[in-house]
């Protein structure tokens, strides 16, 4: 039950394995037990989940490593579906697959993770200041908050009452410093019962928490990289897939929009992947500051790591240990946006689970469930109205791992039907070291529609300036062809020019190296300011060209390097070098004009 | 060894590798297993299906001469453990950690499960120790650092071993003399191939801190799948428990994921790409992730995985899933062995993703990621240069692409060429990019900045000493 902490007897043996076969245990004896319940299995109590039943036998998926596990041994039934806890105390921490808190499983078992590990995913001793926001008396439902805790400086964490539970407010304790398992207000619901609410409650990861109305998407989720802002924008509450092959960006994307896009909270899961990554992040966070609450950032980040060593089942299940953690803070009315690297690993392990269930297999050896999964998870983000009737959202960006880098396989050509913003990642870029290596001919972003009207409002030459750069790309691929069949110098110059210009879009413009101390993130300012410098230096060394100026006289304009080295010579708020140099282009360009005419 | 318990007599099905049994009782998933042959051979095998009356086996030394009525089965209680010690550096051992030059056991080592444990990753140290390797086109544009797991991306044919072995002799820390030790895993390669890295060793002097773990072609095939896990087993307790640097390389995988295939082929599972088994991915991740440092730790393991791509397929799957775990990868290309130059490392897909954090300021020289970086996008210019040129003729090619054809062979025959005992420093390499660099015009160098074109273009210092040297 949501809200209710499972009951849990671990002395009451219910059922007896009578299968091992990697990850998949089968047991009998457990009439009791329901379909998705979690179980201890053997001796060491690893956890489970029943996802099969036959009768009074069963089958488990074993969280954790089954090396060793006897038939015969005993399974334990805890009568609750998988389900995370939620309260204060979820930024800032590292959890596995199954929400166990890795930095103290490490100070349990040291540094290799020991099976039967079990501890609770909050601190339950920590004391949080706890400001009621509800009075005796009141009339509450489900999502409403009855009262806040400052969890990070930046976060503001409010208590909601579970969905599902409702009633009049019976107490609530005074401000002041409280347990997450304390008591602190009691409701008399419907039928007369007492429900005694605590901050921590739990929720079944695989079932989305309730919104009210799901809304329209109206605001981008700006990213700080420009190939995305403004070529391929994702809105806020939007689903995006990064495919790639290996080593052509996806994590550094990932990890780039985890740092730098204008969401409250961050979930970050390494899913299936390395471990060092994670190591990473754990490493770096904390010291970067978020530009916009000035706070470290690892204060709005929840990371979840089931690392591509560790046991294959909770990497299943990691995703939505995730999504859920996101769920609960879009609740509270924040924007979440969720990283998940890589959906295939968690599509593989699918594979792994279905096959070892002997289920029929479709394409590639993937169970024919695998798009109605992937739909179920894209599902859950979006813009809401919450139960408390104000808004959040859920932005999932899923990487995808093709085999051979190959697009045309199962989980790239699923996603791709329930996602809405497409980030190919091209092997030849990045092969280049053009990074990030977001294809400008294969992605595509449908939020395109939506975020151009949110611009209007800020920059209002944005979708034009946009469409004519995008145009220039575009009309290069074209000429490339030529180009490579002739030799460029035997194009006009207005083409050359074209095949010039579109090379300073990639250079100066698309490439955005993520170690680049000042071009790691480009403002949404700055992105605009760059895009305007670079269609007036498009538009009107063609108009120059047109009225008979040489290529070359324009390859002499003064500034021209500089425009070439804005992204990293110019930092991110300095309007002064942004105006010196628009001046100095401007000019230049002004003065070639006159000197045609004359 | 002791822990014997029930032995079984006869077996329901032998089936390649695999040993079906009947009618045993508490027999634990992953157990080991001691298999008696009609002959009185003993072999080891493992539990990977049990149920309460039934268990399947896999049979480490093969299945050859196998019967269902006299084969004889006896469950030793737990899974696979070998011994470790540092007792085991200058000896050589089977897949299976057995002593395979003739001296004796191990008596008193401490035995470890092959299987490992999942690292933490919270108790995981980031690694970012520049190793140099002496060899430029690694240091320079594909940085090693401590603790990485850095595969070669090889074919049939090219110097994967001859690399291996001048990174294993040359590999060094600057300012520091540190304990290290090399653990060295052969699946299925030659016996001269074998004896070329023993000779290497020795000849080197290093021999005494090296431990080897050999399963060669003539051995059983499902031996290989235990072998790197015996290596890694030993590696983690030299850098986890000791305290030691290790070097652990491991060839050749492709042999290993034959191994696996076969496995899964014959226990009927449901194959994924080119007949490999779908948890392919995990298996591997399970060899690779046992690398890196731990926090606090002093010790390291740095991985060197080679594995030859079948047909030179680099999406092949062996390839592909290694990429997708490990850390980068260096590509050998045919081309340039053709062409005579060794390395023949392959410019553009080769990768250090742990790079970043290795080179630089206060680790190489502050201009390192730079001029990398411009390398590649220079190099990788060069490519669509050359493919111009194979149109309209080089001829035809405009001044400043003229430039790039020749700054593509310098770099090939000055930066990535060189000798098999030349070691260069980080210093001499950076001066040879430098110098190749400046055949390029001033205007086309945007990724480094403008004071160091000051300090190292404009100056035209002779690097002629550096070439000798
Ligand atoms: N934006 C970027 N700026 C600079 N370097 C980058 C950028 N994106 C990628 N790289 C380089 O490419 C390497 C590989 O990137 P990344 O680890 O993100 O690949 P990936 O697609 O996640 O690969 P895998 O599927 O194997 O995990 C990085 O280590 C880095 O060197
Ligand atoms: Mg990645």
């Amino acid at each position: 039950m949501p809200g209710e902490t499972g009951k849990r007897n671990n002395n009451e043996r219910l059922g007896e394995i009578t299968r091992v076969n990697g990850p998949i245990v089968e047991a009998r004896y457990m009439e009791h037990a329901g379909m998705l319940e979690v179980v201890e299995v053997g001796n060491l109590h690893l956890i489970g989940e029943v996802i099969r039943v036959r009768g009074n036998a069963v089958t488990i998926q074993v969280y954790e490593n089954t090396s060793g596990v006897r038939p015969g041994e005993a399974v334990y039934c805890t009568t609750r579906p998988l389900s995370v806890r939620l309260g204060p105390g979820l930024l800032g921490t590292i959890y596995d697959g199954i929400q166990r808190p890795l930095d103290r499983i490490a100070a349990q078992s040291g540094a290799m993770i020991a099976r039967g590990e079990k501890t609770d995913p909050l601190d339950t001793e920590k004391k949080w200041h706890f400001q009621p926001l509800a009075t005796v008396g009141r009339q509450l439902q489900g999502g409403e908050p009855f009262g806040q805790v400052q969890e990070t400086l930046s976060v503001m964490h409010k208590i909601m009452v579970p969905p599902g539970i409702s009633g009049e407010l019976l107490s609530i304790v005074a401000e002041g410093d409280y347990r997450g398992e304390e008591t602190i207000a009691v409701l008399r619901d419907a039928d007369g019962n007492e429900r005694p609410l605590s901050m921590f409650q739990y929720w079944p990861v695989r079932e989305p928490r309730p919104v009210r109305t799901r809304l329209q998407m109206a605001q981008p989720l700006l990213t700080g990289l420009r190939v995305i802002d403004t070529f391929f924008p994702i809105a806020k509450g939007g689903a995006a897939a990064i495919p790639g092959g290996f080593g052509t960006g996806k994590t550094m994307t990932q990890q780039a929009l985890a740092k730098w896009s204008n969401a409250q909270i961050i979930v970050y899961i390494g899913c299936g992947e390395r471990g060092n990554e994670m190591t990473e992040v754990l490493r770096e966070f904390p010291e970067l500051v978020d530009p916009r609450s000035g706070r470290s950032l690892m204060e709005r980040t929840i990371l979840i790591a089931n690392t591509s060593n560790m046991p294959v089942a909770a990497r299943e299940v990691s995703i939505y240990t995730g999504i859920t953690l996101a769920e609960y803070y879009r609740d509270m009315g924040h924007d979440v946006a969720i990283m998940a690297d890589s959906t295939s690993r968690w599509a593989e392990a699918l594979r792994e689970l279905s096959g070892r269930l002997e289920e029929m297999p479709a394409d590639e050896g993937f169970p024919a469930y695998l798009p109605a999964r992937l739909a179920g998870f894209y599902e859950r983000a979006g813009r809401v109205e919450t139960l408390q009737g104000n808004e959040g959202s859920v932005s999932i960006i899923g990487a995808v791992s093709p085999p051979g880098g190959y697009f045309s396989e199962p989980v790239t050509q699923h996603t791709s039907r329930f996602i809405r913003c497409f980030w190919a990642l091209d092997r030849d870029l990045a092969n280049a070291r053009h990074y990030p290596a977001i294809s400008w001919r294969n992605s595509y972003s449908e939020y395109l529609v939506e975020i151009a009207e949110w611009w209007k409002n800020h920059d209002h030459s944005w979708k034009n300036n946009r469409d004519v750069l995008m145009d220039i790309l575009q009309e290069e691929s074209s000429l490339q062809h030529i180009a490579k069949l002739v030799g460029p110098d035997a194009l006009p110059d207005s083409q050359r020019l074209t095949l010039f210009t579109a090379e300073i879009i990639k250079n100066a413009f698309l490439q955005q190296n993520s170690f680049d101390e000042v071009d790691m993130y480009c403002s949404p300012e700055k992105q605009s300011w760059m895009m305007r410098l670079l269609v007036r230096f498009a538009t009107q060394a063609q108009t120059i060209i047109q009225k008979g100026a040489t290529l070359a006289e324009v390859h002499e304009l003064p500034g021209l390097e500089r425009l070439m080295r804005m992204k990293s010579e110019i930092k991110n708020d300095d309007t002064q070098a942004m105006a010196a140099l628009e001046q100095q282009i401007t000019t230049g360009l002004d003065g070639l004009e006159r000197s045609i005419r004359a | 060894m002791k822990m014997a318990g029930l032995e079984y007599c006869g077996a329901r099905n032998i089936d390649g590798p695999l040993v079906f049994v009947d009618g045993i009782r508490n027999v634990a998933y992953d157990e080991l297993v001691e298999v008696t042959a009609p002959n009185g051979e003993l072999r080891l095998g493992q539990v990977l299906d049990v149920t309460s009356t039934s268990a399947v086996v896999q049979v480490f030394g093969g299945t050859d001469s196998l019967s269902p009525a006299g084969t004889r089965t006896r469950f030793l209680g737990s899974s696979l453990r070998i011994p470790v010690s540092k007792d085991m550096l200058g000896r050589i051992f089977d897949g299976l950690g057995r002593p395979k030059d003739g001296l004796p056991q191990l008596l008193r080592a401490e035995r470890r499960d092959v299987n490992g444990l999942p690292v933490n990753p919270y108790s995981r140290e980031y690694p970012r120790d520049f190793i140099q390797t002496g060899i430029s086109a690694i240091d320079l544009m594909n940085t090693l650092v401590r603790g990485q797991k850095l595969p070669i991306f090889s074919g049939n044919g090219l110097p994967h071993n001859r690399i291996a072995a001048q990174i294993a002799r040359q590999a060094k820390l600057l300012n520091e003399d540190v304990e290290f030790a090399i653990v060295f895993a052969a699946m299925g390669v030659k016996h001269d191939v074998a004896r070329f890295f023993i000779d290497s060793f020795e000849h080197s002097g290093v021999l005494n801190n090296v431990a080897m773990f050999l399963s060669l072609a003539d051995d059983p095939s499902v031996e290989r799948l235990i072998t790197p896990r015996s290596a890694l087993t030993l590696a983690e307790h030299l850098a986890f428990d000791e305290g030691m640097h290790v070097l652990v390389l491991i060839t050749d995988m492709s042999n290993y994921c034959e191994s696996l295939r076969e496995i899964a082929t014959a226990r009927g599972e449901i194959p994924s790409r080119k007949g490999y088994p779908g948890y392919l991915y995990s298996d591997l991740a399970s060899l690779y992730e046992r690398a890196g440092r731990l926090r606090g730790g002093a010790g390291s393991i740095t991985q060197m995985p080679i594995l030859t791509m079948p047909s030179d397929d680099i999406s092949h799957p062996v390839p592909d899933l290694t990429g997708y775990i490990t850390e980068g990868q260096i590509v050998l290309e045919r081309d340039m062995f053709q062409r005579g130059i060794y390395p023949p490392v392959a410019g553009l897909p080769s990768l250090s993703r742990l790079m970043k954090d290795g080179i630089g300021k206060g680790r190489t020289r502050d201009d390192h990621p730079h001029v990398a970086s411009q390398l590649f996008a220079a190099y990788s210019k060069v490519k669509d240069v050359r493919a111009l040129a194979s149109v309209i003729g080089e001829e035809e090619l405009s001044p400043v692409d003229k430039l790039y054809v020749e700054f593509g062979r310098a770099f090939e025959h000055r930066v990535v060429a060189q000798g098999e005992y030349e070691d260069r420093s980080i210093e001499q390499t950076l001066a040879l990019g430098w110098e190749v660099l400046r055949i390029l015009p001033r205007a086309e160098l945007l990724r480094v900045s403008e004071e160091e074109l000051k300090q190292y273009y404009d100056q035209s210092q002779s690097t002629t000493t550096v070439l000798k040297s």
